[in-house]
């Protein structure tokens, strides 16, 4: 039968199509390669799984009219978790047991993810997470990977920049939402690593107006050379118009949280000079013409853009990384047999995606290092690449 | 340490002017019905979000906001009408679930018209902060506490001079003898709702320069300014102006000189205290004479 790829439709068939799915046993060559997908594509995490659909459907699209992955087509199930992770171990069942995928992509929050690890492992399926959590690599599970870079990364990225300026001294401030908080606990984990001193820690609450009162904290703390706010949503760029209100003048660092064109609006002249880490996809035309990630990003950004009239994301890079990795994988692997395709998964060097290049092993099933990270800083309103 | 002290004087009294504002619409509401409205943070959404929305397609800046306060206090006329006197004979209650419903439904509507995105606004007079004391201060902030000054001295002409407003005080006083002296406590309940939702958009329009808006941004603001209208006793104007400036000023003096970690419970551990000590709030609740 002739299942339509537009998941919408997908979820409302997805009781008939699990009813009528075929008693299939062992694939022909002729079958299409089942590919499983649950992502929070409504409720607080759309901004995730919205772009993320949006990507998947289009990428499947794309292979499948220049003839599949190895003469097979793919064939798509989308759920939405609605960002409920009880919701998405049902879903992870369902794709398991009736529409018996030869592999996962989704999880686009980490509870989301969770709730799917002990499925996946059981059933011995290979599973790629969309989600940006350090716990779901960390340790190592036999079948499952991720494509987002972490926030401990982020972390990391901000001092090694900050110990080329010499800078010190660092003064946080973070939001009490759940990515801020993440976030200021990973910077706190390595921060000793790179010399640096926390001097100060102030907290602002998700919906705060007005931040001069931590911030003067801050001014009035001696020998702050820094001040990094873990933060998303608005409160960094309230942080930031408040920065240069009380004329403060270390430098100021903004988390990957905000590395979009809106948080440069709303900061306005504010922004200058504020540094922050964002993935090469944001800043794709920016990109050196010898940088790898450079022809990846900018076809994906042209294509998304093209099609959906809505800017690309990180999100929806997240998901082409997803499902191009477990295409490059199946492609070495010359099967969808799930152990190999694993294996293929674990093996994957030199893979040129939108986060980074990924080289995984059996001890990173993330398989990114530092350099997908730019350093950006803003100057005359817009980005430019430091480093 | 003074010129810190301002600093966190400036920004409590700001923020506190605006809970004071969104705490003045929840104690009209209050006086003519006796129903909380869950649904005034919404009108302070909704004014950010209109104000905001219509500068962006290139309308100045006053003419926006005139605009958006209009639309607030109609939104607000429409609400009583369709919802709330529909239900007027239902008790309490119901109708405090009703503008619970009726909060999620603008909230709803809001985000498939304006987007799930951020906005701002042009602040009324420029952003180059003004240096008083070793403080510095947005020209933003002068005109919140202006324009807070300004609406007090409105709302004590309004209800203590003028028929309606007159009116809706002996409403609130009581409600039977009001009806007997021939006073239309239908008009005065559907007016309540148009003054409280203006004065919410006028608090919307006011902070989002400082603190942005979105759809969402009526949550929080709601909540803080119920608590400051609980805070100084809910239905009591001087009260809901009290009770906002010392919740502002709580949380900014908390943060500041105790812990940000801690400023928000210690803003809500001092309205628990005061409700132990006093059920009523601290000017007591519901008290009718004049302004």
């Amino acid at each position: 039968m002739n299942f339509r790829l537009a998941a919408g439709k997908l979820v409302r068939a997805g009781a008939i199509a699990a009813a009528v799915a075929l008693p299939v046993t062992s694939w022909s060559a002729d079958e299409p390669l089942r590919v499983g997908a649950f992502l929070s594509v409504t409720g607080p995490a759309a901004f995730l799984g919205d772009p993320e659909q949006k990507t998947l459907e289009m990428l499947v699209e794309r292979i499948n009219a220049t003839g599949g992955v190895a003469g097979r087509k793919l064939q798509l199930f989308v759920y939405d978790d609605a960002g409920d992770a009880e919701k998405a171990r049902t879903f992870t069942k369902r794709l398991l047991e009736q529409d018996k995928v030869d592999f996962l992509v989704g999880g686009s929050t980490t509870g989301a993810t969770m709730a799917a690890i002990p499925l996946a492992e059981q059933s011995g399926t290979p599973f790629i997470s969309l989600a940006g959590a350090v716990g779901i690599v960390e340790p190592v599970r036999k079948w499952v990977f991720k494509t987002p870079h972490t926030d401990r990364m982020a972390c990391e990225r901000i001092f090694t920049d900050m110990r080329e300026r010499k800078l010190t001294k660092l003064a946080l401030i973070s939001g009490t939402g759940g990515f801020d908080k993440s976030m200021r606990a990973e910077c706190l984990k390595v921060v000793g690593k790179y010399g640096i001193e926390i001097v100060a820690d102030e907290s602002y609450g998700a919906a705060d107006t007005d931040m001069t009162a931590q911030l003067t904290k801050i001014k009035a703390t001696p020998g702050v050379q820094a001040v990094l706010n873990a933060g998303f949503g608005q409160g960094p760029a309230i942080v930031t118009r408040n920065y240069r209100q009380l004329g403060l003048t270390p430098a100021l660092y903004q988390s990957h949280g905000v590395a979009s064109k809106e948080f440069v609006r709303l900061s306005g002249d504010a922004a200058e000079g504020v540094r922050l880490p964002a993935p090469a996809l944001l800043v794709a035309e920016l990109l050196a013409d010898n940088d790898p990630q450079k022809p990846v990003v900018v076809a994906y950004k042209r294509d998304y853009e093209a099609r959906y009239k809505s800017e690309v994301s990180a999100f929806g890079g997240y998901a082409y990384d997803g499902l191009m990795l477990a295409v490059d994988a199946l492609r070495r692997a010359g099967s969808a047999d799930r152990a190999r395709l694993r294996d293929a998964l674990e093996g994957t060097r030199g893979y040129v995606g939108t986060s980074g290049v990924v080289n995984m092993s059996n001890t990173d099933h993330m398989g990114l290092d530092l350099s997908a990270f730019r350093i950006l800083e803003v100057r005359g309103g817009n980005w430019v690449i430091i480093r | 340490m003074g010129s810190q002290a301002l600093q966190f004087l400036a920004a409590g009294l700001t923020s506190g002017s605006i809970y004071a504002l969104v705490a003045l619409g929840f104690s009209i509401v209050f006086l003519a019905s006796r129903v909380i409205n869950f649904a005034q943070g919404e009108f302070v959404m909704i004014g950010g979000m209109a104000a905001s929305s219509l500068v962006s397609v290139g309308m100045p800046l006053a003419a926006a906001m005139a605009i958006a306060v209009a639309i607030a206090a109609a939104v607000g006329l429409v609400l009583e009408k369709l919802a709330i006197e529909r239900a007027s004979r239902a008790d309490v209650t119901t109708l405090v679930i009703i503008t619970i419903g009726a909060s999620m439904l603008l909230r709803g509507i809001a985000q498939i018209v304006w987007g799930k995105g951020i906005r701002s606004l042009p602040p009324i007079s420029g952003e180059q902060p003004i240096a008083i004391g070793g403080a510095t201060i947005l020209p933003q902030s002068l005109w919140v506490l202006g324009t807070t000054i300004a609406i007090v001295a409105a709302l004590s002409w309004f209800f203590g001079r003028t028929r309606l407003g007159r009116a809706m005080l002996a409403t609130a006083h009581n409600r039977l003898a009001a009806q007997l002296v021939g006073i239309d406590v239908k008009l005065v309940l559907f007016a309540s709702f148009g003054l409280a939702a203006a004065l919410g958009a006028v608090a919307g329009m006011l902070i989002a320069p400082i603190g942005f808006t979105s759809y969402d941004t009526g949550v929080m603001l709601g909540l803080k300014g119920f608590a400051a209208a609980i805070l100084g006793g809910i239905g009591n104007f001087h009260g809901a102006i009290f009770g906002g400036l010392l919740l502002g000023l709580l949380e900014s003096l908390g943060a500041g000189f105790v812990s940000s970690a801690y400023k928000d419970a210690i803003a809500f551990v001092v309205l628990l205290g005061v409700l132990f000590v006093r059920p009523d709030g601290i000017l007591g609740a519901l008290r009718s004479d004049r302004v």
